[in-house]
């Protein structure tokens, strides 16, 4: 069997045989989803329903506020403030508002809300949202030419949504910069994690001396290409568990919240229409589900592992040469990374101002020179890239994936036994470009 | 034939020559002593012949062809004197890794790690971390690591730091096995006590250079220095001679240096004609130690830095 093949099995192995892996790959997304679940739950069935009574101001607003399910208006005659008190304290409201007989609905009213317990910032920004449009209604009413209803108002003002159509498809943009966005942080990460994963695996092999022993038995090169394999292999697998799991609990999100669509759309407050016809939620659906349809899913995902593998191994070979360069020390790490960082954190840079202009010559550059096009790429594709662009990107790519290992080898077989004071980078270019 | 031939081989840093131009050769079956004190180029040229380096100049020649590392290696078994091992990784697994890599395959791997873990009493430790055993049971099972693949050279620097001496005359035993089963062992030290006692062949290098070449029992007598203990009846004395000095004395044991080339024979029969009963005469050889320290203090004066040579 090939060496290379031995070297990245083990380290293949003792990561997944290891309980830490099983836990963040399993655990953490069922946690995530747990959470997000408490969430909605919390929010559709948790929250206590407020009743609030309006009095006084003549029932000036008497009906004219809008109830639903978690807060309601009810209006009383009563104008005890003591009275008032005693309802309160009977359970019968959970909050009042005496309206003062001279309630005018103008800016100079002042109006308070009594309550027994406190009332949570978004509860009292509900409440106050609803007052005002009711407070609106009478003003406009006052406006408005005799026979003119409110309800033929707003029908004059209603808004027709413009489409944006783009080579005879519907426009996404808004999912496109969604979807570009979230693989480009997801490359941003992998790379990160994964690489740091590389560089402490070849730092563990320096400082425990096994290194000198393995390269006895096999090239330093060798060596550094079966990690950076096996490793590589660790992601793609926890990668591919995690998006199975990911459209497995989506699936399962439903079933353990029925109707969950339909209460979300009740909560959302002030859409205008949104009422009547279908809850925005299933709306939402049908328009993504639409999106990923026009958006190419399959040349994505493709493309998101081929971004994946490039990136890493580009990176990963550099992590190692940190690694072997370092000796006990993490900070030492820490400086000699700053290096490469950087061009992770330019490429971050230039995919947000991608995902604005994802045609303007930043952009381009951004994607096809090799050490930031994994992110950058990844962030344009959802909006659509010529193929020569893509092909080109992919290209170069490879080649910067070829620079960089042969760069990284040759540090790295001469750092792996180097000891004592911590090189610098220049020491480690001279490593690379000695001849023999 | 020789195992192995080393030509004028040649490795230069930045600052300094590490391996100036050294030339050996090793016969097959032999243990081979390769001194030197610290920093004199032993890592680095046993690093050249473990592939690990690539000489700036001179040629290996092993089993009789140009060395090759892809090949060669996998012949060699290298345990280097800072020793390491994955910690958390359990031993059995460890040393099939280690065993595969040297070119063996699982089935043949399991069945030489059974049997060299029956030797040593070691079976119990297979689901064991490296991290729960003590130093000396580390370097046991570096041992079996290195000799498992049953290579053709064994090279083993400092093979006997940290062992407790029940354990070094085991692996002492080993190693003698292994050189009569025709395995040739180069053994890196510098400690003069095990080489006197192990090595049939040494070299002595000092600041990249060779400065010592030969058989143990050849060089003492290279070295010796004429001088002899000489032990007489109690209560009489040696006189002083003309062809000799005594340079110590203890009760009735005297230690002589002969001038010159003096035949013993005739100063034997002349002590004896001078009515002096001798209880004993010995050559004293010197020790490698005393050597060793003799030939590094001479060298101490030469240098191998490059602005030297301009000069």
């Amino acid at each position: 069997m090939n060496k290379i093949l031995i070297i990245a099995r083990r380290e293949f192995l003792t990561r997944v045989q290891k309980k830490t892996f099983l836990l963040t790959t399993i655990l953490l997304p069922v946690i995530i989803f747990g959470l997000y679940g408490l969430i909605i739950y919390f929010s559709i069935k948790g929250k206590d329903d407020l009743h609030i009574a309006i009095a006084g101001g003549n029932n000036a607003l008497t009906g004219k506020l809008e109830n639903n399910k978690s807060l309601r208006f009810s209006y009383l005659n009563e104008k005890d403030p003591a009275a008032l008190q005693q309802l309160l304290k009977d359970k019968q409201y959970n909050g009042f508002i005496l309206l003062p007989d001279s309630f005018k609905a103008d800016a100079h009213d002042s109006l308070e809300l009594v309550t027994l317990s406190s009332v949570g910032l978004m509860a009292k920004e509900n409440i106050e949202r609803r007052l005002n449009a009711g407070i609106e209604k009478i003003r406009m009413q006052r406006l408005l030419a005799p026979g003119v209803t409110l309800e033929a108002m707003d029908s004059a003002r209603t808004e027709i949504p413009l489409r944006v159509t783009k080579a005879g498809k519907s426009d996404s943009t808004g999912f496109a910069y969604g979807l570009g966005f979230f693989c480009g942080i997801l490359i941003y990460m992998i790379l990160f994690i994964y690489g740091a994963m590389v560089m402490r695996g070849v730092m563990e092999e320096k400082t425990s001396r096994i290194a000198e022993v393995i390269v006895s038995s096999v090239r330093p090169f060798q060596l550094m290409m079966g990690k950076i394999f096996g490793i590589g292999a660790v992601g793609l697998v926890q990668f591919l568990i995690w998006i199975a799991l990911v459209i497995g609990l989506q699936l399962l999100l439903p079933l353990i919240f029925p109707g969950m669509g339909d209460q979300v759309a009740a909560q959302a407050p002030g859409v205008p229409g949104a009422m009547t016809g279908s809850s925005p939620m299933v709306n939402a659906m049908k328009q993504l589900s639409q999106y990923m349809g026009d958006a190419n899913m399959p040349l994505i995902l493709l493309c998101f592992i081929l971004y994946f593998l490039g990136g890493y191994l580009i990176y990963s070979s550099l992590f190692a040469a940190v690694g072997s360069a370092v000796n006990e020390d993490p900070q030492d790490a820490q400086q000699l990374m700053l290096p490469i960082t950087m061009p992770i954190i330019f490429s971050f840079v230039i995919m947000t101002q991608a995902l604005n202009n994802p045609d303007g010559g930043l952009a381009l550059f951004g994607s096809l020179f090799p050490l930031s096009s994994p992110i950058v790429m990844m962030a344009r594709l959802p909006y659509g890239v010529p193929a020569w662009q893509l092909l080109l990107s992919l290209a170069f790519l490879v080649l910067g994936f070829l620079g960089t290992t042969w760069l990284a080898g040759r540090i790295y077989r001469t750092a792996i036994l180097m000891y004592g004071k911590k090189p610098t980078w220049k020491e480690m270019l001279r490593w690379a470009f000695r001849k023999g | 034939m020789a195992l192995l031939e080393v030509n004028h081989l040649k490795k230069y840093y930045a600052s300094q020559k590490a391996v100036d131009d050294i030339s050996f050769s090793i016969a097959r079956g032999s243990i081979f002593g390769l001194l030197g004190p610290n920093g004199a180029g032993k890592t680095t040229l046993l690093r050249m012949i473990t592939g690990i380096f690539y000489p700036d100049e001179g040629q290996i020649i092993f089993e009789g062809r140009p060395f090759e590392a892809e090949r060669d290696i996998l012949r060699i078994g290298y345990m280097p004197e800072e020793r390491g091992l994955y910690k958390k990784m359990k031993i059995g697994e460890q040393v099939l890794y280690l065993a595969q890599l040297k070119g063996l395959n699982r089935q043949e791997a399991l069945e030489k790690v059974k049997r060299w873990f029956q030797k040593f009493g070691m079976e119990s430790w297979w689901n064991r971390k490296v991290e729960d055993l003590s130093k000396g049971m580390q370097q046991k099972l570096q041992f079996v690591t290195t000799v498992l693949h049953e290579p053709s050279l064994i090279i083993l620097d400092e093979p006997f730091s940290g062992l407790d001496p029940v354990n070094a005359n085991l692996i002492r035993d080993e190693i003698h096995g292994l050189a009569e089963r025709g395995c040739t062992i180069i053994f890196s030290t510098h400690r003069m006590a095990e080489v006197e006692e192990i090595c049939d062949q040494i070299v002595l290098i000092n600041k990249g250079r060779k400065v010592l070449d030969g058989a143990v029992g050849t060089i003492k007598e290279q070295f010796k220095e004429h001088r002899f203990l000489v032990k007489t009846a109690e209560g009489q004395t040696l006189p002083p001679g003309k062809d000799y000095r005594i340079l110590d004395q203890d009760a009735s044991e005297f230690t002589i240096q002969l001038n010159g080339q003096h035949d013993t024979n005739a100063l034997l029969s002349d002590l004896i004609r001078q009515n002096i009963t001798i209880r004993a005469f010995n050559e004293i050889l010197p020790s490698l130690n005393d050597i060793f320290i003799r030939l590094v203090n001479d060298n101490q004066s030469t240098t191998r830095a490059f602005q030297n040579n301009l000069s």
